[in-house]
Order: structure tokens, then C-alpha cells, then sequence
């Protein structure tokens, strides 16, 4: 087999072995985002959960122009309530003849959407619904974890050292910092960044536009990681519709085209884990491999940002800088819109907008969709926005994740 | 200043490495395929797929592969900060998430050798349970 990418099939051929006689197939092109929406409020006390995964649904088929009647997919979470999807399509009034519940996290709704993907190439289905909702600003659950049964055969080994959420993070953190001397101030220039995005949108959680100063002088959380490192804790949540192209050509709607998707999970690694990388190095590759194209090709990416240094990380991973210099790639502005060397997390991210049901997967999705729609708030849309990557990240850096990647076009 | 100190429950696939803590040993189980020393304790070889394990007595003994005073964190943690979350590379291999104790939080650093101490943990009830495996700086290093 000749590659039809040599650089990427390298890259891949890295971490992945792929036979020589292995003819990639793949989704590219083959289905399209034709609704996004993300709920405008932060705060929900009055709205239940169902609600809120309603107003979600009817929000992102209207924006492709559909209803629920011609949903035959539907895909969800940890976050749903109840039975999941049986409680959901029933609640909703769908009729669904595919349903898939994949519980990875905050990146659940990216892998979800490759599945979406997966099935209309098959041709299973035609139009998939993915919602997000949840309110952890109105109280309930805490970051973190999921609603599946207990019994996790690494619970009496991991639940007993007083692991945060950020404390979690704060490993990874300071073992980058070990091994590579990435500073507090350039993880704090990731917050800079998200911040300077989020003072355009009026829907953002935090629209204060906020120093490196600022970031270092925030309360210590966890060593090295301080509160302006984290992201913010809202209700809401979002959803998105994937369509066939035969759907797609009767829209008036600009339906955005699906050219690569890849998901990894990283494990403990059999009890050796390295905290300096995640499921990125795998689920990048795979998706520059479909879409054929490189990590220089890329105009816009929205990288989940649970904290800074879950950005830095992720860059390094997927191959836009080397291995250990993200700081120094995100320093002096580079994730900037609209004019950093690659604008990041326009609508202000996890970091400062919107990090619904603790899970910030979705939202990254949208704001990618945005952008190649040209609909990102003006002041930070990436002019002759061609080709974005949204990136989800779920679970813990400390323990095992889930990494997913999606290469959107503005057109085929 | 004493940790939060909830027991594990055990179960039968982990049970060995809980019998151990009550003696003060450190039991971890290794393949008898492939002789990887397996972290977390549990009847499979997540090298080779092999569910034939042994268990053997380690060293106790490692040093610090990443660590993370805690400063600020909800619910009964939070009356114990600051405290050190860490995980410890121990000299057979695995990389093991712990607290480190017996120590100036400000102090531990990267690279630094502990060892293991068996810290007496207490069910939901308040009954006792099988002691926490925590670490401390090997003195005079």
C-alpha cells in the first residue's frame, strides 16, 4: 500500500502498528455537523435535568433545520439521567433505531460523534442527536467520576489519598514541570489567552480579562496548579446533530463536514504511568491520518481545558510543538485569536465560558463549528477559518483517560 | 498532623496485598508467566494477560515520581490540608499513589526516597480495617 499521507501514516505508524497491507477506509467526508447549540445560561436551578437536555435537542435541531421526528440516532452520557438513553428517547419522543450510551468523561460527546459518524458511512443512520446537560453550579454531583455502578477494582488503591480533581492534575502538572521546566507562568498564559476570548461573549461564565499576575497571585489549589488554573463550575450543557450527505444536500444550513476522528483511552499503564502525556499521542494521529492532513494545516483548535495545564499537554500531543515545549508555545500570546500562530478555545473554553456537567467535550465542538460557520464572536473569529480540530479529554491525567479527536472542514 | 484515614474494602482478588498491610508488609502480585510486578493488586497480568499470579514481599522502599501539596480542597480533606499527594516509584517497578506523611509538606520534592508505613484505617463504621500503605522521607538523605 502506498499512503495516501506519508507524513501522517508515519506518524501514526509511531504509536499504532498498521499492516502494510491495510487499506484505510475511514469516515472522511462521509457525515456532517448540521446543528450545534449551547445553552446560554450558567445557572439552571429551576430547570431539571430532562429540561435542560431538552432545550439542548430542540436547540441544536433547530439550528439544522430539523426536528425530533427525523432523529433515528441518539447519543448520550454518564450525564443523562435515569436509564440513560431509554429514559431520554422516551422523555424526548424519539424514534430511535440506534443508540449508543459511551461513558468516557468529558470527552464522551466527541467519541460519540465519531460513532455517529462511524454508523451514517455504514450507512445505518441518517441523523444522530448527542446532548450534553447537567448543574453542578446548582449542586449535585462534583467533579469527576461517573453514575455507573461502584466496584472499580482500583477504587482501594486510588480512594484513600485525599485526590482532588485539580489535586490529580497538580501530578501531571509538576512532573512536566520536572522533567521539561514548564513554568507556572506559561500554564498561566493559557488562562490569559482564554480569558481574552471569553470578554467577547456575553454568555461567558468569567468575562474579566485577567494578567499572568493575576493567574499566579489566584489562591494555590494544589501545587502548582492555582484557582485561575482551573476551570469553572456551571449548569447548562449543548448538543449537536450529525447528518448523512443526503440530509445534509436538502439543508439550507452550512453543514460542516467530518474529515477525521480518532479516540484512545490511556491507561495506568499496567502500574507505570507516565504523567508527562495523554491518549492524545494516539487519538491525533489517528484523525490527521483520516483527514489527511498535518498538524500545520490546522486554523483553529479547541482543546478541552479542565485545567491550564491539561492544554499544554494535549498542544505537545497531538504534535503542534515538540514533546516538552508546549511553554514556550504558548507563551507570548500564540493561542490568541485571532491572530496567535494557532487561536485557541475562542468562546473562552472550560477555562472562563461554560463547563457544563463537568464535562467540557461538547462545548469544544461547537465553538469549532463556529468558527468554520464564521459565527465566532467577531473580535475573535480566525479569517479564513478552513480546517479546525476540537479535542476532548476525559477521566483523570492521574489515573486513566480518555482522549478523542475530531478534524472538522469548512467544506469538503 | 494525621491524614483522613478511610479503610479499603477488600475483596477476594486484592485480599493477599490487605492480609499483608495488617502484618506491616508490602505484598504486591507478580505474573508467574511473565514475572511483571503488577500494580494495581488484582488476579490478571495487564502485560500478558495471564490471570496466574504470585505474591511476594517488596522492599517497602522507593522515591518520589510526582508530588502535590493539596492546599485547598473540599470536605474532610480539607481540614487536613496541607497534605502531600504523591505518587511513589517503588524500587520493584510500580508507580504507586499515596500520601506522603511524617513529613514537612514544603520539604518533599521530586526524587526524594521514602519508605513505607502502614497507617491505621477505620471503616465507615468506625471499626477498624486494613492499614493505609503511606510513605516517609528515609531520614538522613
Amino acid at each position: 500500500m502506498t499512503p495516501r499521507c506519508a507524513s501522517t501514516c508515519a506518524a501514526v505508524r509511531q504509536f499504532v502498528h498498521i499492516p502494510a497491507s491495510f487499506q484505510y477506509v475511514g469516515i472522511k467526508g462521509k457525515a456532517f455537523i448540521a446543528g450545534v447549540y449551547e445553552h446560554p445560561e450558567r445557572h439552571l436551578p429551576d430547570r431539571t435535568l430532562p429540561q435542560i437536555h431538552a432545550d439542548v435537542a430542540l436547540g441544536a435541531l433547530s439550528d439544522a433545520g430539523l426536528s425530533t421526528s427525523d432523529v433515528d440516532a441518539y447519543y448520550s452520557a454518564g450525564d443523562a439521567p435515569g436509564f440513560g438513553v431509554l429514559s431520554m428517547v422516551d422523555y424526548l419522543g424519539l424514534d430511535c433505531h440506534y443508540i449508543n450510551d459511551t461513558e468516557t468523561g468529558g470527552s464522551s460527546y466527541l467519541v460519540h460523534a465519531q460513532h455517529a459518524a462511524t454508523a451514517i458511512a455504514a450507512g445505518h443512520i441518517d441523523v444522530a442527536l448527542i446532548t450534553l446537560a447537567g448543574k453542578p453550579r446548582t449542586g449535585g454531583a462534583g467533579p469527576g467520576g461517573s453514575g455507573r455502578v461502584g466496584g472499580a477494582p482500583e477504587a482501594p488503591f486510588e480512594s484513600q489519598w485525599g485526590m482532588s480533581v485539580p489535586g490529580g492534575y497538580a501530578l501531571a502538572a509538576q512532573r512536566h514541570m520536572h522533567e521539561f521546566g514548564t513554568t507556572s507562568e506559561q500554564l498561566a498564559e493559557i488562562k490569559v489567552a482564554a480569558s481574552t476570548h471569553a470578554q467577547h461573549n456575553p454568555h461567558a461564565f468569567l468575562q474579566d480579562v485577567v494578567t499572568v499576575e493575576e493567574v499566579l497571585e489566584s489562591p494555590m489549589i494544589s501545587d502548582p496548579l492555582h484557582r485561575l488554573d482551573c476551570c469553572v463550575i456551571t449548569d447548562g450543557g449543548g448538543a449537536m446533530v450529525i447528518v448523512s450527505e443526503a440530509v445534509a444536500s436538502q439543508l439550507e444550513r452550512h453543514c460542516v463536514p467530518i474529515l477525521g476522528t480518532g479516540s484512545f483511552v490511556k491507561s495506568s499503564q499496567s502500574g507505570r504511568i507516565d504523567l508527562t502525556h495523554t491518549g492524545a499521542v494516539r487519538s491525533g494521529p489517528l484523525a490527521f491520518n483520516e483527514a489527511e492532513i498535518t498538524p500545520g494545516d490546522i486554523d483553529y483548535v479547541s482543546i478541552y481545558d479542565s485545567f491550564t495545564i491539561t492544554v499544554l499537554i494535549t498542544l505537545e500531543d497531538l504534535g503542534f510543538c515538540e514533546r516538552g515545549a508546549g511553554g514556550r508555545f504558548v507563551a507570548d500570546g500564540g493561542l490568541q485569536a485571532p491572530h496567535g500562530k494557532l487561536p485557541f478555545n475562542t468562546d473562552g473554553g472550560g477555562l472562563c465560558n461554560n463547563h457544563p456537567a463537568n464535562r467540557g467535550g461538547m462545548t469544544k465542538v461547537i465553538e469549532a463549528v463556529r468558527q468554520l460557520r464564521n459565527e465566532a464572536n467577531a473580535a475573535v473569529q480566525v479569517p479564513d477559518c478552513e480546517l479546525v480540530l476540537a479535542h476532548g479529554t476525559g477521566g483523570s491525567l492521574a489515573t486513566r483517560s480518555a482522549s478523542s479527536t475530531m478534524i472538522l472542514g469548512r467544506s469538503l | 498532623m494525621t491524614l483522613p484515614a478511610k479503610a479499603a474494602e477488600p475483596n477476594s482478588e486484592n485480599l493477599r496485598f490487605f492480609e499483608g498491610a495488617e502484618q506491616g508488609r508490602l505484598v504486591l502480585p507478580r505474573c508467574t508467566t511473565c514475572g511483571f510486578v503488577i500494580w494495581f493488586p488484582r488476579e490478571i497480568c495487564p502485560e500478558c494477560g495471564s490471570q496466574d499470579v504470585d505474591w511476594f514481599e517488596a522492599s517497602g522502599s522507593g522515591s518520589i515520581y510526582s508530588c502535590t501539596v493539596t492546599r485547598r480542597t473540599p470536605g474532610s480533606w480539607g481540614k487536613s490540608t496541607p497534605f502531600v499527594l504523591a505518587y511513589v516509584e517503588l524500587d520493584e517497578g510500580p508507580r504507586v499513589m499515596t500520601n506522603i506523611v511524617d513529613c514537612d509538606p514544603e520539604q518533599v520534592a521530586i526524587g526524594d526516597r521514602v519508605e513505607a508505613v502502614f497507617e491505621e484505617a477505620t471503616d465507615r463504621d468506625g471499626n477498624p480495617g486494613p492499614p493505609l500503605l503511606r510513605f516517609r522521607p528515609v531520614k538522613g538523605q
